[in-house]
């Protein structure tokens, strides 16, 4: 029998190496973008058709998520900057009611459209499979890039993203 | 001792086998994580006052060990 | 004279296991909180002041420092020769660091706690894994404690202190968290302990019955195992109820190579109300069998090769009762505050000892020694904290 520390020396080692899968932050992805349609805080319809032709990046937020708060002053900063060039950034909050998501936004307003998917029925359609997740799509309406969680610093690769798929 | 052992051996083969492609997919999605994000799920909201009342109970007790919690909360990256 | 040496062992371990408290995704926000704490019962009145600060030096890493002084008074139960009071202080200290990568979260502190008779350092380790889309967390942890055992043989006022033994404890913990639904968590802890050295608390003694002394008994030096070991699992489960509240329920299991079994069951019930308020009501239920070299009165002297009479080796039993109410006083933040809250914890709890008797009686006349009555009381716990989150 092993002495208990070697013995929990090896299992840390073994839970380490087989779990410890290295995590892709991004991904290149590839796809037609499932197309949506949802309402707004204000009740009104919209969806990503509204937005064709466009460089598109579909952000999934919750008011409940940290990293969420923490990038959203900055997606509305890229969205001002990036609009102009034809770029739209479209905020799917997963929040199951609205009033949390009402209150957020009147304390910390943001620019760019939000939508409210409360169903998660686009959140689905889209494998959300991490939060908060951005999905870039290209003009033709093709999903090219996933990114996964967010991180200081990750603005910087959606804004190399969104240059490379305005240029196309 | 062994017992341990088997027990520790048990924890770690079973999440070694959940992490290592079994077909089995998550059944809880990130964007369903509002309740388990909620504060109030936390273990221990307050690690100071849970370390407190577990230091009581050690010093007038036979009993050590195995108290606190890990893991829930908004799964968010 | 002081029971403090268990306490440092015991707020040692407890500090360890702070770390158990992270889910490894992102790092827990930046937080200080101000801590009194107040324990009365048994004769001893035990003041506790404490504070404690985090924050993130990057998105990966953490550190956080904790300082916290215990003031005990009082005349214990146990103090048995003259009913002369106990004075005395115990500072601990500690400091923690964390790193999050990916989705393993690694944590290393150091915790030292002094007083005048008592020295004990810890030093810890411990990594946490999220797997299985985040539903799962593995912890395990490895903790080192050195104590250096002394004992005071002067005075509270008037101190002379020898060192007399020194103990090494190494405590091994795994862990799993497992979310098993949208509104339920679920986890179990195992925790093996061992310790080596001089295990036994000075200022207690045992007793045997001696015909030859007036008061049918005589005392004598508790004798220790120099080695113990300790296995604990503990399983708990949080649900949430859907007009918002969460009721946790835990039980936990100990045994030891000292003979103790140990089973500890707790109900929780949390409700919150809006963004302001929080109310928390526990009861906890804890049951233990007493350590085989333990009596409250041994037939004769040297009767075993181990004797030992101190309190929490005995066969008891207690029941814990507590409320706590927080109330954010910054529900929304300000200014560079997310968050300001204040709290406070009232806990009763009533002692019931099945084999040890009530100093109190030793001595009189109509109790003939080891039919005295069973020892119990009640102890007020009382905690007040302040929290800002940044």
């Amino acid at each position: 029998m092993l002495s208990t520390k070697v013995f929990l020396k090896r299992c840390a080692m073994a839970a380490i190496v087989v779990a410890s899968t290295a995590f892709a932050a991004g991904g290149d992805a590839s796809g037609p973008a499932p197309s949506f349609t949802l309402t707004t805080l204000a009740g009104q319809p919209s969806g990503l058709s509204a937005y064709k032709g466009q460089v598109v990046m579909v952000n999934f937020w919750a008011t409940w998520c940290g990293p969420c708060q923490q990038e959203m002053p900055l997606l509305d900063q890229m969205y001002k900057k990036y609009k102009p060039a034809g770029f739209t950034l479209i905020g799917v909050n997963v929040d199951k009611e609205a009033p949390p998501v009402k209150q957020l936004l009147e304390r910390k307003p943001v620019s760019f459209p939000v939508l409210l998917d409360p169903a998660n029925q686009v959140s689905k359609a889209y494998h959300v499979d991490e939060m908060p997740s951005s999905v870039i799509i290209d003009r033709k309406g093709q999903i090219r890039y996933i990114h996964r969680g967010y991180k200081p610093g990750d603005e910087n690769d959606y804004q190399d993203r969104i240059r490379q798929l305005i240029r196309e | 001792m062994g017992r341990a052992q088997i027990l520790l051996s048990g924890m770690v083969l079973g999440t070694v086998l959940l992490s290592s492609g079994c077909s089995i997919q998550p059944w809880v999605k990130p964007y369903e994580r509002d309740r388990l994000a909620d504060p109030i799920m936390a273990w221990d909201r307050d690690a100071i006052s849970a370390a407190y009342l577990d230091h009581i109970r050690e010093s007038r007790e036979g009993s050590r060990g195995a108290t606190g919690g890990a893991g829930g909360g908004c799964g968010c990256n | 004279m002081t029971q403090n040496h268990i306490f440092a062992r015991a707020a040692v371990i407890a500090a360890l296991l702070l770390v158990r408290s992270t889910s490894a995704d992102v790092l827990p926000d930046d937080r200080a909180d101000v801590f009194y704490s107040k324990y009365s019962g048994g004769g001893m009145d035990i003041t506790g002041y404490s504070a404690t600060a985090r924050a993130k030096i990057t998105e990966n890493f953490a550190v956080e420092a904790n300082y916290f002084i215990d003031k005990v008074s009082g005349a214990s139960i146990d103090v048995l020769s003259q009913a002369s009071q106990i004075k005395d202080e115990r500072k601990q200290k500690s400091g923690t660091i964390e790193y999050l990568r990916d989705k393993t979260t690694y944590t290393a502190s150091y915790t030292s706690s002094v007083e005048r008779d008592y020295i004990s350092d810890t030093a810890s380790f411990s990594l946490s894994q999220d797997m299985f889309g985040d539903l799962t967390t593995v912890t395990l942890g490895f903790a080192d404690t050195h104590n250096t055992v002394g004992e005071n043989n002067g005075t509270a006022n008037d101190p002379n202190v020898a060192w007399i033994g020194h103990a090494l404890t190494r405590a091994y913990s795994g862990g799993v968290s497992q979310i098993l639904t949208k509104n339920f968590i679920a986890g179990v802890n195992l925790q093996v302990i061992t310790d080596a050295g001089y295990l036994a608390n000075p200022y207690r003694s045992i007793r045997y019955l001696d015909p030859t002394n007036p008061k049918g008994y005589s005392l004598g030096n508790q004798v220790y195992p120099d080695t113990h070991t300790s296995t604990a699992v503990q399983v708990q489960g949080k649900y949430y109820l859907p007009y918002r509240a969460a009721v946790t329920a835990l039980y936990r299991y100990y045994t030891d190579t000292w003979g103790v079994v140990g089973n500890t069951y707790e109900l929780d019930y949390t409700h919150p109300i809006r963004n302001r308020w929080i109310f928390e009501g526990r009861v906890r239920y804890y049951k233990q069998s007493a350590a085989s070299f333990y009596s409250d009165l041994f037939p004769y002297a040297d009767s075993q090769n181990f004797v030992a009479r101190d309190q929490n080796l005995a066969a008891l039993d207690n029941t814990t009762v507590g409320a706590k109410v927080t109330y954010a006083f910054l529900p929304d933040g300000w200014k560079m505050f997310k968050r300001g809250t204040v709290t406070v914890d009232v806990s009763r709890i009533r002692f019931n000892y099945l084999d040890f008797r009530n100093i109190k009686y030793y001595g009189v006349p109509q109790y003939a020694p080891g039919t005295e009555p069973l020892y119990n009381f009640n102890a007020n716990v009382f905690q007040v904290f302040v929290s800002v989150y940044f």
